[in-house]
């Protein structure tokens, strides 16, 4: 009778013999080994990722320096590397991206936690989720297809009539571009946006709404006056969250941002990201400084993100502890 | 005699300031507020039962009665914030100064009729600006650092914040931040002031400087307080109404409630014999 | 009613809509997404999509079978590789670590999981392609199997804490080992929770483009065994958007349908998983 499927232990004296216990014992041992092992690759994993990114560009950061940040000269032949016009293209997308993405992500945030019912609210985050997961290169297709020709034929001429005295909006405008790409970046990370504001709206105490409506709020200044400052900083956390997104993005960006390492003050103008310029000419760098050129730009990349996503988390925390207990008897 | 032989509902017992009805030994006092045939459900479910009954102008009126027996839900359709809550379906009348609140617009109401909730929230500002919240959304003109100083020195706060002013509400004690939420209600000079067990989660001492606090502010605006705690309502209150599963029990003057109870519920519910 | 009052009631009600309107547009797109690829990728899906190779550039009728089978071999590496990784170490962190060890592990998975996606693709290509000179499925097996590892780790992790502690006692009560209370408890108790985060991660890779690009490369043809370059569905998408012919764009279309659908439906079979306890038969 096979009993390996009980839990009871194997027939035995109850006060068993030394070995039958020491099995036992060495049972788990093994397993905690076996297991520690697995949890240990995880931390090893990761060193062995910084250590390639930071010996990986080691070349490229003694002949550079500080000075990688402020060329904007890209020269495979005469090799030439500075990641200016690449950082220049990361932060511009990511900023146009968030002063779409934010206003929208809040207010639906708000929309969804303070006014909808309870079963609207989780039925369009349910929504919202799903197009969190919708993979990155399908954005890229929506993008080439439907965005750069929308931006080419309506969108850029019009800004180009109305705001066309700003530098911002000028200059040929072909759909591609800084603009575009922040566009495109601002749909992939409004869902964060969305969610984890919702969350945090949704975790400030009743009773602060209920103090601001006793006082004779209306439902707005109830709302924007207590409870959005409230949540604050997860809020920010969120945000946070969503430009680490933007920063990290590669295919939606690059099938839309130009590939072009320019700097320009206009929107309209094709430029370039880190992550785009890492995908399109890694795989044939060839040389070492060249290599370690763009093995340091995705340093800077993996610094970025990890300094944003760890702040966000510590916000995020921050809010829910103050939603929890505040004040002391 | 048993309970159950009595009716159960409020019309058999003239409450002592009922407009037209002289059963006072008092003067007739006047009536800020006048609740008639209030009924209140919840969803499908009725809490509370024909309720009448006046709430004195500057007078202290307390609403006392086992937990569950609908006292907070009754205050809180005093400022009409069952409205926050969806499935809330309020019927009768309530008056204020004469004119029925259901038909004012609420945010002004919220105005006249002010609330302090059971556990302190300040909001996350500084002291200055909790105080300075309503005054603030109303636009006043009122020059802000005296309002928010009168408001202070009313809720017995202003000495111990006046050097204060801009730290973080979140600073203060709980007492302290009970007195605050009270400043801040007070800030926009209601004309009634409605407190939910506003020292149920606060210690002895600080009980004791709020009690302290309500007898004074009756000169400033009308009172009304729930409570669970009975000998605070002997204390502090004029008027005491005593609720029962919805239902309106009895309504006298506190004296009169707690020492000769007409109805045979609340003289066991004030001898401890249930709640 | 006074003008002031009117006018923040009308502030309320104007910007109340606002937000509304947020939500719609947010949510709108969705839908729109949603309803271009299947208007554009049903279209173009056939028999050929399913069955044929890439024909030579500027003809028409070929297909993605290649990429379909590649992407498969690459996901079946990647969970070969994150799954274990992130269930077992989850299982080390619920149940035998110290918090200490919990930290530092916890703390790398979480970075690990904010790493972007490319800079994991240049990862494997120094780990696996450089030293073998090689560009091959495992490569790009490998840099997904990475890319799961923390999503696995950290909700496995969560969903074993969250085994109550009667449970637990009740086995070892009886005598039973830390192993076979593991075994025979605590992990069937957390199994749908297991399940859901092993499937979410599974759809989060399986869309995955950038790490790719120099690891699994692309094949137009079939790849033989592992260690061959592979064509992939997102990989395919990504080149032939970019291409100029209409042939091509409409298959980058059915392919974008297709993949998009399949990580679509395993989210929401994770997610009903989850909530509504969908019952979920021992292996």
């Amino acid at each position: 009778m096979s009993t390996s499927s009980t839990i009871l232990p194997s027939a035995g004296p109850v006060a068993g013999s030394r070995s039958f216990f020491g099995r036992l014992r060495e049972g788990d041992e093994i397993v905690r080994l076996i297991t520690f092992l697995f949890a240990a690759s995880v931390v090893l994993i990761t060193l062995l990722l910084v250590f390639e990114l930071w010996q990986g560009s080691v070349l490229a950061r003694h002949k550079f320096g500080f000075a990688f940040f402020r060329t904007s000269v890209w020269d495979p032949v005469f090799e030439q590397f500075g990641g200016l016009p690449f950082i220049f293209g990361t932060l511009v997308t990511s900023a146009v991206s968030l002063l779409i993405a934010v206003p929208l992500g809040i207010g639906a945030a708000i929309f969804l936690a303070e006014l909808a019912p309870a079963r609207v609210s989780d039925t369009l985050e349910f929504f919202i989720d799903l197009l969190a997961a919708v993979p990155s290169v399908i954005y890229g297709v929506l993008g080439v297809f439907i965005v750069v020709p929308l931006m080419r034929v309506y969108i850029q001429p019009a800004l180009k009539n109305t705001l066309g005295f700003l530098p911002l909006f000028r200059g040929p405008a072909y759909g591609i571009g800084f603009l575009t790409a922040g566009v495109v970046l601002a749909i992939m990370v409004i869902p964060y946006i969305i969610s984890v504001s919702r969350e945090v709206l949704l975790s400030v105490p009743r009773d602060q709404r209920e103090a601001a409506l006793a006082l004779g709020s209306t439902r707005w200044e109830s709302t924007w006056k207590v409870v959005v400052p409230f949540a604050r900083t997860g809020i920010m956390g969120s945000i946070f969250l969503a430009l680490a997104r933007a920063l990290g993005e590669t295919m939606a960006v690059t099938m839309v941002i130009g590939n072009t390492p320019a700097i320009s003050a206009s929107l309209f103008s094709p430029g370039y990201s880190i992550a785009a310029v890492i995908a399109n000419e890694y795989a044939e760098a060839s040389g070492e400084l060249y290599t370690q050129s763009l093995v340091e730009l995705g340093l800077v990349l993996f610094l970025l993100t990890f300094i944003l996503n760890g702040l966000a988390r510590i916000l995020i925390l921050t809010t829910s502890q103050r939603g929890s207990g505040m004040g002391n008897a | 005699m048993h309970a159950s032989v009595r009716p159960a509902v409020s019309v058999n017992i003239t409450p002592p300031v009922t407009t037209g009805a002289h059963r006072e030994t008092t003067a007739p006092a006047e009536m800020r507020m006048s609740i008639s045939k209030v009924n209140f459900w919840y969803g499908p479910k009725q809490t509370l039962f024909d309720i009448s009954l006046g709430i004195a102008t500057s007078k202290v009126t307390a609403l006392i009665g086992p937990s569950g027996c609908g006292k907070s839900t009754l205050l809180r359709t005093l400022d009409r914030m069952h409205e926050t809550i969806r499935n809330a379906r309020l019927e009768g009348e309530i008056l204020l100064d004469g004119k029925d609140i259901l038909d004012q617009d609420v945010t002004l109401l919220r105005r006249r009729v002010g609330m302090v909730f059971q556990r302190p929230n300040p909001f996350p500002k500084s002291i200055f600006e909790n105080v300075a919240y309503g005054l603030r959304i109303n636009g006043s003109k009122v020059p802000m650092a005296e309002a928010v100083e009168k408001s202070l020195r009313h809720a017995a706060l202003w000495d111990e914040v006046k050097d204060h002013l801009h730290k973080s509400a979140y600073e203060l004690s709980g007492g302290q931040q009970q007195r605050l939420c009270i400043a801040r209600a007070l800030a926009v000079e209601p004309e009634v002031l409605l407190l939910d067990e506003p020292c149920s989660a606060l210690d002895p001492i600080s009980t004791a400087k709020i009690e302290e606090l309500l007898v004074q502010l009756k000169d400033l605006c009308t009172i009304v307080t729930v409570t669970h705690n009975m000998q605070q309502a002997a204390r502090i209150s004029d008027f005491t109404a005593f609720l029962l599963t919805g239902q309106l029990i009895e309504f006298s003057p506190t004296p009169q409630l707690f020492t000769k109870p007409s109805d045979p519920r609340t003289e066991a519910y004030i001898t401890g014999r249930f709640g | 009613m006074n003008p002031r009052l009117r006018w923040r009631k009308f502030v309320s009600n104007f910007m109340l809509t606002m937000t509304g309107c947020c939500a719609l547009v947010a949510v709108s797109v969705l839908f729109f997404i949603l309803g271009y690829l299947v208007y554009n990728g049903g279209i173009s899906i056939n028999w050929n999509f399913f069955t044929k190779l890439p024909a030579p550039v500027g003809e028409t009728g070929g297909g993605m079978a290649n990429a379909i089978v590649g992407s498969a071999k690459l996901l079946l590496v990647a969970t070969l590789i994150g799954v274990p990784i992130g269930f077992l170490g989850a299982i080390y962190l619920a149940e035998f670590s110290g918090s200490k060890v919990a930290f530092v592990v916890r703390y790398a998975a979480d970075l690990l999981n904010g790493a972007p996606s490319i800079v994991i693709g240049m990862f494997a290509f120094a780990l696996v392609v450089h030293p073998f000179k090689q560009f091959s499925t495992l490569a790009g097996g490998f840099a997904l199997g990475i890319m799961m590892i923390p999503i696995t780790l950290r909700s496995t992790e969560q969903f074993l804490l969250a085994v109550p502690r009667t449970l637990r006692e009740g086995a070892m009560a009886l005598g039973a080992s830390k192993w076979k209370t593991i075994q025979t408890v605590i992990v069937p108790a957390a199994y749908r929770g297991i399940l859901t985060a092993i499937l979410l991660a599974f759809a989060r890779v399986a869309g995955e483009t950038a790490p790719l690009i120099f690891t699994a490369l692309g094949n137009q043809y079939w790849s033989h065994g592992w260690t061959e370059p592979t064509a992939s569905l997102p990989v395919m998408i990504y080149n032939y958007a970019l291409s100029p012919y209409d042939d091509w764009h409409r298959q980058a279309w059915a392919a974008g349908l297709v993949l998009l659908a399949l990580i679509l439906i395993i989210n929401i079979v994770a997610r009903a998983i989850l909530s509504r306890g969908i019952s979920v038969p021992r292996a």
